[in-house]
Formats: structure tokens, sequence, C-alpha cells
């Protein structure tokens, strides 16, 4: 089985990945449950997920074999959907909403906020791979807006200046 | 049954729960304690009270006071001289008229004003968690009513005397729905409640979920009856953590009631509901992309027909509903058609939940009778325009519904009106746009949206929302042409004729209501000069013609 050590993230992200067999054995243990229900592989690739905050190619390998459905289609549902990502991420997952009810209430000016603060481009992850920052469709939470998501916790009504003290709780 | 003499009401909605509601019940809970009133008075996480940017919102009764953006500090104010002396904190009151709080208020009937409760009769009032208040509240009477004296035809019959139209976005006549999937021989149907709420500026299907989980249960164990389904499922998106968690526990506590599973109320039907949760695709809400995300694969739409309600999930005949659509069910079937017919218009009876977003004073959750008017929301409900600013304005039903200017204020707002003016009530959202804002920058967002979500699979929307968006990128830069918004009318006719599905076709519905409307505004850009002074042109398309005539027209050098 290919084993991967050491740094896989964008050069100086700071995002390790070790798919050694320990993890994969966890994988295995996640999506045992699962075995031969092919229908479950949303649900399947989420239990993944939340293990290392994507999914690495080998533990895709494992899903398709358990699951007992095409390596191409697992491939094909992990790219498709926003939440899931193939390629390492930080430690928490910010989201931003940057849809219509969030650009009214400025969402551009805490975008640029948040990305100066944390020194990334969108969709990129802090040197110290505490943080990778993504866009969102819309997080339904429009009554509150700009908002964002970090992890499973809503921030509503934001300013600029909220930005270092909801980041240092994290920190 | 415990006495309490006061009940505290916390907004437990997720707008709330974002603004920090959880810490500020904490507080209350051990201030009551070192107080010693935990015997008298009862603290209820509830669902949205309706006012989300005012949160944490926190209601006492018996007087039904009501405090806004409550913090941590202010708890020990509130329960030293409100539960303790009898004494409102007047510095915390929110003494507007608030939307949503509530119709059990008789004390203070200038508060829900022109809403009606239908879908929302329970929200803010229950805990969500407790199946008994929803018992309390009539709740599964409809279910019982239906299961043991009705037959399936017969609460078919009821909702479509009652005129009930798909709350998501189509507007479809629920019974006749009902009725095709009625007829067909199967082995095995199912319900399917379409909680996948991606359209942005929409978020009343979770607040539903969160706030009276029990009723879209129950609206869903009826529609099941009426079909003969036996199994249901919850299509939840990914992100609504809070949802699935209340949702979930709801089922729980019903089947250990009895009011899921073999055998209900005695009458020898079963019926039972999973949760299946999305991962993140706005086509999902699409109903045939759901069913093949269910079915464990990427969310794209199929070909249609056959329709889900002959051959959708695994092949079988599926009846895919929205929340807030089964949210009308029980009281229909509890009340009667007629009892629904004396809400709303004659064509579309009934209420419509909408979320109130934007630029207006009161922004929340309201639900209102079909057919009143713009201006009756926005000046009313929402409370006006915030700043002293003027309207501008109104998307209706989110990012895919059509735009409406000051000239439709007067337009009601039903499923007939709002067709002519282009527009459509959609998945109820409301976004209020005041004139600070420019048409082709709420334009350029809109499609940078769709071009986001455009799943891919056909050719028209997937290349058509990306070409759309960067002819209006380029507009924003004040460098396109006659030749590019010509380009794009045609190019949005074509993905209208042409796409898939609805994600495709639906993208010119905001485009022509915002050309057609605001044509002179985009006119403007074409000759270098943005009226609401938004748009800039970019230093990097200098070489560009529009440009040098703009630095010309500006006296630029």
């Amino acid at each position: 089985m290919l084993k991967m050590r050491g740094p896989v993230g964008p050069e100086g992200s700071g995002v390790v990945c070790e798919c050694d067999d320990v993890f994969l054995t966890e994988v295995q243990r996640v999506v045992s449950v699962y075995k031969e229900r092919p229908e479950d592989l949303v649900q399947a690739l989420h239990d993944v997920q939340s293990l290392r905050n994507y999914l690495p190619r080998e533990a895709l390998r494992v899903v398709a074999r358990t699951l007992d459905v095409p390596e191409s289609r697992v491939y094909g549902v992990a790219t498709f959907y926003s939440m899931f990502s193939t390629s390492p991420r930080g430690r928490h997952i910010i989201r931003i909403c940057e849809s219509a009810p969030c650009h009214v209430a400025g969402a551009a000016e805490i975008i640029n906020s948040l990305l100066n603060e944390l020194g990334v481009e969108m969709g990129g992850t802090t040197s110290d791979g505490i943080f990778t920052v993504e866009t969102s469709s819309c997080l339904g939470v429009c009554g509150v807006a700009p908002a964002i998501m970090i992890d499973d916790t809503v921030y509503g009504n934001l300013v600029s200046e909220d930005l270092p003290a909801v980041l240092r709780r994290y920190r | 049954m415990e006495f309490y003499r006061a009940h505290v009401l916390v907004c437990g909605g997720f707008p709330c729960v974002a603004a920090g509601c959880r810490a500020v019940r904490g507080e209350i809970e051990r201030s009551v304690k070192e107080h010693g009133l935990e015997r008298e008075v009862r603290i209820v996480e509830t669902g949205c009270l309706g006012p989300c940017d005012l949160g944490p919102i926190v209601v006492v009764y018996p007087e039904g006071t009501v405090y806004s953006r409550v913090s941590v500090d202010d708890v020990s104010e509130i329960v030293g001289e409100h539960l303790m002396k009898g004494r409102p904190v007047r510095r915390l009151e929110y003494t507007e008229r608030l939307p949503s709080v509530s119709q059990a208020d008789h004390k203070r009937p200038d508060y829900f004003g022109i809403q009606e409760r239908i879908v929302l009769e329970n929200v803010g009032l229950i805990d969500p968690d407790s199946i008994e208040e929803y018992i309390a509240r009539d709740g599964y009477l409809g279910a019982g009513m239906a299961l043991t004296s009705m037959s399936p035809d017969e609460v078919i019959s009821a909702i479509k005397a009652s005129g009930l139209r798909g709350r998501g976005g189509a507007a479809f006549p629920t019974g006749v729905k009902l009725g095709f999937t009625a007829r067909v021989e199967a082995d095995q149907k199912y319900i399917i409640c379409n909680a996948d709420e991606g359209e942005p500026g929409t978020f009343k299907d979770r607040l539903i979920l969160e706030g009276d989980p029990h009723k879209v249960i129950e609206g869903m164990i009826i529609l099941g009856y009426s079909v003969g389904a036996t199994m249901g499922y919850i299509y939840i998106r990914g992100e609504y953590y809070l949802s699935i968690e209340r949702i979930e526990r709801a089922i729980a506590e019903a089947r250990r009631y009895g009011l899921l599973g073999h055998d209900l109320f005695g009458s020898g039907f079963s019926f039972d509901i999973e949760v299946k949760k999305g991962a993140g695709a706005y086509v999902c809400g699409e109903e045939t992309a759901l069913i093949e995300s269910m079915e464990g694969k990427r969310g794209e739409p199929r070909q249609k027909p056959p329709y889900p309600g002959t051959c959708g999930l695994w092949g079988k005949p599926t009846v895919v509903n929205n929340v807030e659509t089964i949210a009308n069910v029980p009281p229909i079937v509890r009340n009667g058609a007629d009892w629904f017919r004396q809400f709303g218009t004659p064509t579309s009876p009934g209420t419509k939940v909408y979320t109130l977003t934007g630029d207006v004073n009161n922004k929340g959750l309201i639900e209102v009778p079909m057919g009143i008017t713009l201006r009756e929301v926005i000046y009313g409900v929402g409370g006006g325009i915030p700043g002293g600013r003027r309207f501008k304005m109104a998307q209706t039903g989110g990012t895919a519904g059509g735009c409406l200017s000051e000239t439709h204020l007067d337009i009601p707002m039903d499923y007939e009106s709002l067709q002519e003016t282009g527009s459509a009530l959609g998945s109820g959202a409301l976004l209020i746009i005041d004139d600070s804002h420019c048409v082709v920058d709420i334009a350029c967002a809109l499609l940078r949206f769709f071009e986001h979500e455009s799943c891919g699979q056909c050719t028209p929307c997937r290349e058509g929302t990306r070409r759309l968006h960067d002819i209006f990128r380029k507009t924003r830069e004040l460098a396109a042409t006659e030749k590019d918004l010509k380009l794009a009318r045609e190019l949005a006719g074509v993905m209208q004729a042409s796409s898939l599905c609805a994600l495709g076709q639906s993208v010119a519905v905001p485009l022509f209501t915002i050309m057609d409307h605001y044509a002179d505004e985009i006119e403007a850009h074409l000759e270098g000069r943005c009226p609401a002074g938004v748009c800039r042109p970019n230093p990097a398309n200098a070489d560009e013609s529009a440009y040098e005539t703009l630095q010309a027209g500006n006296g630029i050098r």
C-alpha cells in the first residue's frame, strides 16, 4: 500500500498528511458501518473527513473497497460537493458567505480583512496550519449578515474589527 | 404538573445562536438558581422568535416583555429586577413592533399586525425538544384524524380543496402531485422532505425545522398515508448542524411515543423517517439531483420525464415536498380546506413564510397571508429602510428570483401577480436593496453564485453562467459595449430554453428583470458612468476603448 509522509500541502502551508497504516485502519473502522451500502457514500465521506479535515486519496480507496463502489465514483462524489476537500486543510475551516444578501451587507470588506489578517488567499491555509479559508454559497443565517462559519459555529453581524477576537479563540 | 409563575423564553434559532444566545441562557439558568427561583421560573429554549438581527432575544411571560440584544452582563439585572421584583428592565426592552412575537400574546395585539401564523404557529412558543408541548398545541391531532377517520383519497381531496401549492419555489399544486403518486401501483413508495435550503437569502426551512420539528414529522406521516408510502426521508443541508440535531432528536421522541414505526394510531399503517445529510451543493435542492445525492452519487439532475412522482428514489414513486409545504399539511387536515382558504387569495390560498434580509430595519422570519403587497412587507413588518435611504430594488425568491423596482411596490405578493412582473415568489427570500447599491454590482454577485453552483453536467448552464459572469464583470469595470449586453440577453435566453434543470433555466429570471427594470442605469455603465458610484474601471484594462472614453469623459489625462 502506498504510504505518504511529510508535508503535502502547498509549500510552506504547514499542513502535514500522514497516511500511515494507523490512519488507514481508522478509516476502515469508520466506514465499516456502511459496508456494501453504496447509497451511504456521502455520509461515509462525511465521517472519514471528520478524522483529518480532508479526504486523502488512500482513504477514498478504502471507502471504495468497503462500500463496493468504483473508486472513480467515490472520487467523483468527493470532488462534487463543496464541503469535501481532497487536498489537505487546516485544523479549522472558515467558511465565508459571498452571496447577494451578505454582499449587500458588506461581505467584501469582511473577506478582505479576514484574508489580510490571516495572510492567505481565498482557498488557502495559514502557514501555522490552523485555518483554511473557503467561500460558501450561503450559510443560511442571512438575518445576521455578513456572517462567517468556523467549523460548526457561526459568527454573525460582523464588522472587520470583530475578526481578531473571533480568530483568537482558535489559535 | 409543575406550576411556574414565570416563563423565560430564550430564542434558540440559529441566527440567535450565532449572536451568542447559548451563553445568555446559561447565565440566566445560573442566576435564577442563585436567586433560588428555579422552582418558580422555567427557562425554555424556543425556535426562532423572528427579528434575527436583534438577537439574542429573551421574552419573559406572563408579561410578554421582549428583551433584545441581551448580553451575559445584562442577565443579573433581568433576573434581579424583573424576576425577583417584577420590574421590567426598560433599558433593554424592545418596544418597537416585533414582527413575530406572538399570536398567543393577547396583551400586545400590535405585535403581530398583519402577520398570520399557520406554519409558524408554534415556532418561538414551544420548546422544540418537547413532544409534549407540541401535542399540547394540537400536535399529531391531524395525523390521528387522517389515519383513523379518513381514507387516503379523502386526505388528498382535502389537500386539493385547500389549494395548497408547493412552497419550495415551483408552486405546483400539492394535492395534484399526491394524486399522481397515489394512483401508481408499486411495492414501495417514498416521501422526501426537501430541506436542502440552498437559495441565498432563505433560511425559513431551517427555522421551521429548528422551531417546530414535530410538525414536519406529522406532515410527512399524513403525506405517507395519503399515497401509501411507508418510508420518509428528510434530506437536509450538511451545514445545518443544529437543524440535524433537533430533527433527529424529534424523530427519536416520536418513535418512543409510537408516533413513528409500526401500526400508528392502531390504524395498521406504518411509517418511519430517516435523515440524510447533504454535503454542500445548491443544485441538490432540485428534486432529481437531490434523489441522485440520496442514492450516494454526484448531485446531477436527471432528465425529466419521468418525474419522481412515478419514478424517483431507487426508481420507486416518490413525493418530494419542501419543508414549508409539509408544515402546512397538519393544520389543513385538522381545520379543513375552507379554513385554509380564508387566508390569502383565491388562486394562492394560505400564508407564505418569508425571510426578510438586506437594507431593511427589521430583518428576520415572518409569515404573512398571500397577496399582501411588497410595500406592506417592507414598510409594515419590515419597518422601512434604515439610514434615511431610498428603496431601490427587492429580489423575491432568492438568487434565482426576479428583481422588482419601486413601480412594483403595490403589486400583491401571490404566485400569479409576481409571475406577471417576470419574477416569482420562489423560496420566500426577500432581499431589500437601497439606493447606495448598483444593480450591475448586484447582478455580478448573483452571476458569480450561478457560475460557482452550476453542476457542470449540461453545456448551456456550465458555459453560459461563466460567460454571463464575464460580461457583467466587464460591465462593472465600465468596459462593456452594447454588443456585450445583447449577447448576454441571447445567452440567457438560450439557457432558459435548453438547460437541463431549473438552475440554468432560471438565471434569466433575475437577469432579465434587472435588465428590463434598470435599463438606464445599465446603459450608463456603457458610457463609463456608474450612477450609484460603486463600479470602478479596472486599471488592468487600460488599453480597452471604453476605459479611454471614460478617462476622456472624466477629464483624466
